[in-house]
């Protein structure tokens, strides 16, 4: 079972969607398959928590087969404690995701459906693969499903966004393309713990003069996907045009396989050129942490400024893990994970605003705390765990990632910390524009608060928000020893600095009391 | 660490969260009065239960304090690691008896003073949250965890302060009030960043042990700096310069709030903060030097505005903020357990005047200008007795609270800045001009005042100084916490002593804390003679000399044009500069302009092979994006051959 588990959540839901292909076209039936499908897929995932090593830094759950001889190319799975969460967090949002499109998505409701579970099995297979070739497979295999939810279902400038997406985003990856072949041709090997054994023994000829051009080969793949400051403007397009359940998919799950990569690639495979690099990717996540947050503040548009402040909250993770100190690392992968929660339930809000008044913009809004009450509490509770509230699930990954980057740099820390108050800003002055004072329109009068199938997909995500608040180590024992493990042959050069970062000065301290 | 008794701390915090969520989740659906027996029994048991565990806490020997207890973990990683934790000695107590105590009365006074308003089940079920996140703030173990109170209780302000959500200008109020203390909290933040990054923790028993075997830093050093970084925050929550600006403000939420939050607690915060941390700071001389002058110019600065205010709850803001400036010089000059005295007195003469002001306005049917009340002594009698002693309590007046407290602090102050409160007094005396539908308060309301007035009057003497005699209870139930005691409390002690004087302090202290208390004298003797002028014995004197002194007294009536600097010089700028520059500028004219345009060029350029193109959009944003990454790959490119 253990061996098999990994294929499963895998692929049930493109079984799931091979279903709906050949099944009439009753709405109706479609909805309840694909829910039941993604519900399916979420509660087999639970197997791997449930039934988890801890305390082992490797991956799990392994499955590793000869697929292709020629080129040699594996069917390997496995799971460690950051991927695992990854796949939890796809298979948590997906049945939420068919939730939130049960009302909103006319005509061709069955290819949209078929769509979403095609790029649910495209995202796990991603955060799984040990093969980077299938890595690959999958990585492209995501773009072609949300590049179509964007254009078939979106908005009125759906297909410039659409397009804008695939291509920016694929084009990208075309660079780590080139790099894996690379590894190829040098190693005879597609598999990520050969290859990763091989740089460490140094048994790769040529790979200290090429190092560099296959960090930035990964490099730019990641960076344009998470994005990075000053690939990131694909984003607010492709958001704004896309259907709820797509934004929900791409900023909760597909942005954090551009933070995921940086980590499993970047940062382990090249910790030299990692560090090396560090400086200027670590300005270019503090322009994102800022610049998102400054240019989110001024957005008309709701969606958009929310789009913008994911650009904000990946800058923190992207700071996180190119702090190569474990409790920054940690706080990162915590992030992705609080992102994916707080923002993906944002958009899931401001989708059933807009299935009610047809328009994203804020100044169409005011007073609806009035005429949705419960709506409005569930929106202020996702807010604050988005602005990073203590007790909410935010803070706990940013407070992790700050402390961090100080320790690393104060300047980070010092110019990293004052997310906390644009985050604040944008969030609340939305908040206040769009719940309090007196209604303005009449169109909002009459607004229906949220009803018993909008409760059902929120309220989940409001407690998820908080228990991560409350209890992070139910998640961080898990992630902790792989962060470690990742981290390791990083700090080859620095003395195994990184968790004696923390406590060496401490230790000094103490150590001198007469002083 | 402590083999100690099991208190089960937590139960405190926990009792009001219980009340919160069960308003909060089901009070719609109940009917008032059941709104009314949760939100009044779950601080009331926090209450009962606090004070059970003080006496259980007199029973420990000084070996087991602090007492702390440790639950369980809530965030670790890397070998950083913070627990669910309580700590509990000398000052928590004092602090927790004053929350539970002050705060239940305040509930209780709520239940008649918000009968009449809209989303009762709401407001109560905040008032809860708050007491849970004060809580926490106070009996927390490490700096982390008092900082989710700490947040929290913002939380709750900005929630409250907004809870007539329909007015903009509260709603405007709550988000600057939130955003302001997020100010400060960066400072907090950082200041913790540093502790972790040369302790490698936040819990207090550790990060104190640690200090204190260090050196006292003569230049500005690590602790310095990380001294002055909480002391940021502390100016967000309690009011200091420059962050005060939210306090006024937020006397857009209900009164019992303004008394709860904004007098007697949430804002005593950062006094408490830097109490507790007395140890850091005593090894930070520079940083105690910074604390003591803004606390000396927030005291002067805040009490020239309210002297010229006209909402009875802005004067009494402006009054707060002045208070907490004494406070906090009373911590920048090392007499911390005066601090804390006073913040305690303070508790108490404040919340009753908030919650008589409260009880006024009311009478008056919600007018707060006190150019509209007056004659009110005849009409509503215990609401002008209760207010005559919070107002000659915090005037100092022997031999009611505020006499010692303030008397420990600075004696010159000690005539202090009552200008402002002796004038909201003023407001009950004078000529009546009301009908004959002013009506006193109902006992719900009226029953607290008295408690808080018999505690105004006699709170004090817990402190009574021994040069007069008395024992100074307070002074050395605290020493333990602050090492120290409170030396210049201790030289202010003599009664008839015009300037205080400390033998056994540095020369340069004497000096700073002369020219503190000369200036704070001189203001306030000031103000006093002012108030008394204006309001009392020559009312009509105001306009004529408004009229004649039109600048200075605009000034003052504009609070000296600090908000509208602020937004001149740091919101507006702000905004504009991210919509035009960093939006439209850079985001859509540079940076987006770039991967568009490069496109384009792509395909100007790519006229010969135009036939292997569609033409179509999709062909168009091909070459986009294929230009894009051409240029970003050929930048690479270049980066890596220079």
């Amino acid at each position: 079972m253990s061996k098999l588990i990994l294929t499963l959540i895998t692929f049930v839901p493109l079984a799931g969607a091979i279903l709906l292909m050949f099944m009439p076209r009753n709405d109706r039936v479609i909805k309840w398959t694909a829910l039941i499908v993604s519900i399916l897929a979420f509660l087999s995932s639970l197997h791997l928590p449930a039934h988890w090593t801890h305390g082992a830094p490797g991956f799990q759950f392994a499955i590793d087969a000869p697929w292709i001889s020629s080129p040699n190319i594996h069917y390997h799975l496995g799971v460690d404690g950051i991927s695992v969460w990854l796949v939890l967090l796809t298979t948590f949002l997906t049945p939420f995701c068919v939730l939130i499109s049960w009302k909103s998505i006319h005509g061709a409701v069955k290819e949209f459906f078929v769509l979403m579970l095609i790029l649910e099995t495209a995202m796990i297979g991603v955060f799984v693969s040990l093969d980077l070739f299938l890595f690959y497979v999958f990585w492209e295999a995501t773009l072609i499903p949300m590049a179509l939810m964007i254009g078939m279902y979106g908005h009125e400038r759906r297909v410039y966004a659409a397009v804008k997406f695939f291509l920016y985003t694929m084009v990208a990856s075309v660079f780590m393309l080139g790099a894996i072949i690379w590894f190829y041709i040098h190693t005879g090997s597609f598999d990520y713990v050969t290859i990763q054994n091989a740089i460490q023994s140094g048994s790769i000829s040529g790979f200290n003069r090429a190092a560099e051009f296959l960090f930035f080969g990964f490099f730019i793949a990641f960076a344009v996907k998470v994005p990075l400051f000053p690939f990131h403007t694909w984003l607010p397009d492709a958001h704004v045009e896309a259907p709820t359940a797509g934004s929900v998919l791409l900023a909760g799950v597909l942005l954090k396989m551009g933070t995921y990569g940086l980590l499993r690639f970047n940062a382990t495979l090249f910790p030299a050129q990692a560090h090396e690099h560090a400086l200027w990717i670590n300005v270019l996540a503090l322009i994102g942490i800022v610049y998102g947050a400054l240019v989110a503040l001024v957005q008309p548009n709701m969606k958009k400024l929310v789009a913008y402040s994911s650009v904000s909250h990946l800058g923190f993770c992207v700071l996180g893990i190119f702090t190569f100190t474990q409790i920054g690392v940690n706080g990162a992968v915590y992030q992705m994970l609080n992102h994916g929660i707080s923002t993906g339930a944002l958009f899931m809000l401001l989708g059933m605003l807009y299935e009610r008044r047809h328009t994203y913009e804020i100044k169409e809004y005011g007073g609806l705390a009035t005429s949705m009450p419960v709506y409005s509490t569930l929106f202020l509770m996702i807010t604050l765990s988005s602005v990073g509230l203590p007790l909410m699930n935010g803070f706990v990954g940013e407070f992790l990632i700050l402390s961090g980057a100080f320790t690393a740099w104060q300047w980070y820390g010092i110019i990293g910390t004052t997310g906390v108050i644009w985050s604040a800003g944008y969030l609340l002055w939305l908040y206040q524009r769009t719940f309090f004072g007196e209604i303005t329109q009449p169109a909002n009068a009459r607004l229906a608060d949220a009803d018993g199938r909008e409760r059902v997909s929120l309220i989940p995500m409001v407690a998820m928000a908080l228990i991560m608040g409350v209890a992070s180590p139910l998640w961080i024992r898990m992630i902790d020893p792989s962060v470690e493990h990742s981290l390791r042959p990083s700090s080859v050069g620095t003395a195994a600095a990184t968790r004696s970062d923390l406590n060496a000065p401490h230790i000094v301290a103490m150590g001198n009391p007469a002083k | 660490m402590n083999s100690g008794p099991n208190f089960n701390l937590w139960v405190i915090p926990i009792l009001p969260l219980i009340g919160s969520a069960i308003n909060g989740i089901f009070g719609k659906r109940f009917p008032r009065n059941l709104v009314a027996t949760v939100a009044l029994f779950f601080p009331g048991a926090a209450f009962a239960y606090a004070v059970w565990v003080v006496s259980q806490f007199a029973g420990l020997s000084q070996a087991q304090i602090p007492h702390i207890e440790r639950l369980f973990s809530w965030i670790e990683a890397g070998g950083f690691r913070v627990d669910y934790g309580f700590y509990l000695d000398q000052l928590s107590v004092t602090m927790l008896l004053i929350v539970t105590g002050v705060g239940f009365l305040i509930h209780i006074y709520s239940v008649g003073y918000m009968a009449e308003e809209g989303g009762y089940y709401r407001f109560f079920s905040y008032l809860n949250l708050f007491m849970f996140f004060m809580l926490m703030l106070i009996l927390a173990h490490s700096y982390l965890l008092m900082f989710v109170g700490w947040e929290g209780v913002g939380l709750a302000s900005y929630l409250l302060i907004g809870f007539f959500f329909l007015k903009q200008s509260a709603a405007q109020a709550g988000k600057k009030a939130f955003i302001t203390n997020r100010i400060g909290d960066y400072g907090f933040l950082l200041g913790m960043f540093l502790l972790i990054k040369h302790f490698g923790t936040l819990d207090y028993d550790k990060v104190f042990n640690a200090i204190s075997g260090l050196p006292v830093e003569t230049g500005v050093g690590m602790l310095t700096a990380t001294a002055l970084l909480m002391m940021v925050g502390a100016t967000g929550k309690s009011a200091q310069i420059p962050l005060y600006v939210w306090l006024p403000d937020a006397m857009e939420g209900p009164t019992p709030v303004s008394a709860l939050i904004h007098a007697a607690t949430m804002v005593t915060a950062g006094i408490y903060m830097i109490a507790r941390s007395n140890i850091l700071f005593l090894h930070a001389p520079i940083a105690m030097r910074v604390v003591a002058i803004i606390g000396a110019l927030t005291a002067i600065f805040a009490a020239s505005i309210g002297l010229v205010q006209n909402d009875i709850k802005r004067v009494l803001a402006y009054s707060t903020v002045s208070q907490l400036g004494y406070m906090f010089m009373a911590c920048g000059v090392a007499a911390f357990s005066a601090g804390i005295f006073h913040l305690m007195t303070h508790a108490f003469f404040k919340a009753l005047l908030f919650l008589a002001a409260g009880s006024v306005i009311h009478a008056l049917g919600g007018e707060q200008d006190m150019r509209h009340m007056g004659g009110l002594r005849k009409l509503i009698p215990w609401t002008f007795w209760v207010m005559t002693i919070a107002t000659f309590a915090i005037a100092g007046f022997f031999p009611l609270s505020g006499f010692f407290s303030k008397d420990e602090i600075l004696w010159p102050a000690n005539v202090g800045h009552q200008s402002g409160t002796q004038h909201a007094h003023a407001a009950a005396h004078g000529r009546s001009g009301h009908g004959g539908h002013v009506h006193e308060s109902p006992w719900v309301m009226l029953g607290p005042l008295v408690v808080l007035a018999i505690g105004s009057a006699v709170m004090g003497w817990v402190g009574w100084p021994e040069a007069l005699g008395g024992k100074n209870h307070i002074d050395k139930f605290l020493a333990p916490v602050f090492h120290t005691s409170s030396e210049p409390a201790r030289s202010a002690e003599n009664f008839s002593a015009t300037e205080p004087q400390k033998s056994d302090s540095p020369q340069d202290e004497i000096v700073l804390e002369r020219t503190l208390a000369a200036v704070s004298l001189a203001t306030a003797l000031a103000g006093l003679g002012l108030a008394w002028l204006f309001y009392v014995r020559r009312p009509e004197l105001p306009d004529r000399i408004a009229s004649s002194m039109k600048g200075a007294y605009r000034t003052l009536l504009n609070k000296y044009w600090v908000d509208e600097a602020y937004y001149s010089t740091l919101v507006n700028p702000v905004v504009d500069g991210s919509r035009r520059v960093l939006w439209r500028g850079v985001d859509v004219g540079i940076v987006d302009a770039l991967v568009n345009g490069t496109g384009t060029v792509s395909k100007e350029l790519s006229g010969v092979t135009r036939r292997m193109q569609s033409g179509s959009i999709r062909s168009y944003a091909g070459w986009v994006a294929l230009g894009a990454a051409c240029v970003v790959g050929f930048m690479i490119w270049m980066g890596l051959h220079t």
